[in-house]
């Protein structure tokens, strides 16, 4: 069964929100729903031009306050 | 108090050492015992692969005896543990013996994964353990010219050897004379040259400059041995002579069949350091979850600051600080000059321009880490 897992990201720069996007990614089963939590600005633009290219799929992407809530559904 | 501190890298034996510094009346006193269980009787300095993998250092100088750079009141024990019993608060070692604890300190590393990737293991150079580190210098030293192909596992440790490697290859080839005969190609995996913005806005046009060429969002997916390709998960293939690859790692095996944490990462506290759902389990350096860099600058803070807490549970009943997320990373920007990297959970790394000052510092740091880890610098 698939589920949300949250990876929180915020205030970090070393190995920073994408690269532990990726990470989380690889343990997920197919399915699987991440959101990623990001205080760096460059998080919205960057995870959709990598999960476009790789073709999984964005589910949202939303700033609430000062954090990047960032959906994201691992297709394969 | 019984202290167990389960692994004996950089992280490890910066917690027992500093805690045995912090609690000498007490154990003098036989109220608080320090013991340390480790896989190996050795310790490694392993950010001295990178320099072993250009023939700038000699494996045996990356080695010390363990129970060398401890404290003499550490009950240091080389018999590593097969099951972690934590309901119950003790562990139980691979030679059958049981051991009980008050606090637990898990500081057993990672360990890399290149089989995980088809084709990797026989296709790529890495220098990220002694054997490939020295198999790597040969292959460097008969390298005639072709292209050389840099690919980056997710996660690894030590975020800053993808850029330090590729500097050193120019430099290396440069001094032999044929860098004019050697394409370099690095393939990073998200969209910037490395995970830390202003490095990555520093390094681009040093590669430029050095005519390196870049692929971003490049993921391996598999190893083409027979045909030397590499092929990412984003589609994209590059073709090599000499494939270099920082592997992905994964925590201790002995975490992953202990169910302590997915892919051997364990759940931690970012500030506490403790295991999340155990207040008694501490967690340190690789082996952790953190979003921080698996370094053993990281480590080390993280150590200071666990035993600063274990120390005053035991003089006060209560933890009094918490880690910030510090982070210190020399950057070495070829073979004769270098940076740093400097952050924590608030900060962002504020990049200086390298130069020869701090390259031999890092050289010279090489050195003092025996000291560092001992826990007097």
């Amino acid at each position: 069964m698939s589920e949300t897992k949250i990876i929180d990201a915020c205030n970090t720069y070393c190995p920073g929100p994408l690269m532990e996007l990726i990470s989380y990614m690889k343990q997920a089963e197919v399915g699987d729903i991440l959101e990623l939590l990001s205080t760096d600005e460059g998080t919205a633009g960057d995870v959709p031009e990598w999960v476009n290219k790789i073709g999984h799929e964005m589910v949202s992407s939303e700033k609430v306050g000062e954090i990047w809530h960032i959906k994201v559904r691992k297709t394969k | 108090m019984r202290i167990l501190v389960v692994g004996g890298g950089t992280g490890g034996t910066i917690v027992a050492n500093n805690l045995a510094r912090r609690l000498a009346p007490e154990i003098r006193a036989r109220k608080a015992w320090i013991t340390m269980l480790s896989a190996s009787d050795q310790h490694m300095y392993q950010p001295g692969l990178l320099y072993v993998a250009f023939g700038q250092m000699m494996p045996d100088e990356l080695y010390r005896d363990q129970r060398s750079l401890l404290e003499s009141c550490i009950d240091f024990q080389v018999d590593p543990v097969d099951e972690f019993q934590l309901d119950q608060n003790k562990v139980k070692t691979k030679s059958g013996k049981t051991h009980d604890y008050d606090v637990l300190v898990i500081a057993t590393g990672s360990r890399t994964m290149s089989q995980k990737i088809p084709g990797l293991e026989e296709g790529a150079e890495t220098f990220y353990t002694e054997k490939g580190a020295v198999k790597m210098f040969k292959k460097l030293r008969n390298f005639e010219g072709g292209k050389i192909s840099i690919v980056v596992g997710v996660p690894h440790k030590c975020p800053i050897a993808p850029v330090e490697v590729t500097f050193s290859l120019h430099d290396y080839f440069k001094a032999r004379g044929i860098r004019d005969k050697v394409e370099i190609k690095y393939n990073y995996p998200i969209n910037r040259i490395h995970s830390i913005e202003n490095v990555a806005r520093w390094a681009k046009p040093e590669f430029d400059r050095m005519g390196i060429k870049c692929e971003t969002l490049f993921n391996v997916e598999e190893v083409d041995v027979e045909n030397k390709v590499v092929k990412s998960m984003e589609g994209s293939e590059d073709h090599y002579d000499l494939l270099i690859s920082i592997p992905e790692h994964h925590g201790m095996e002995v975490i992953e069949k202990n169910e302590l944490g997915q892919d051997g990462w364990i759940p931690t506290n970012r500030h506490q350091l403790t295991m999340e759902g155990h207040e008694n389990v501490y967690v340190v350096g690789d082996t952790t979850n953190l979003p921080v860099s698996k370094t053993g600058s990281a480590a080390h803070f993280e150590a200071e600051v666990i035993a600063e807490n274990i120390a005053s549970i035991v003089k006060i009943g209560t933890p009094v600080t918490e880690y910030d997320g510090k982070v210190y990373c020399f950057i070495e920007a070829g073979h004769d000059k270098a940076t740093y990297a400097m952050f924590n959970y608030q900060n962002p790394p504020d990049l200086q321009s390298p130069n020869k000052s701090m390259h031999w510092f890092k050289m010279s740091y090489n050195k003092m880490y025996w000291t560092s880890v001992r826990g007097l610098l």
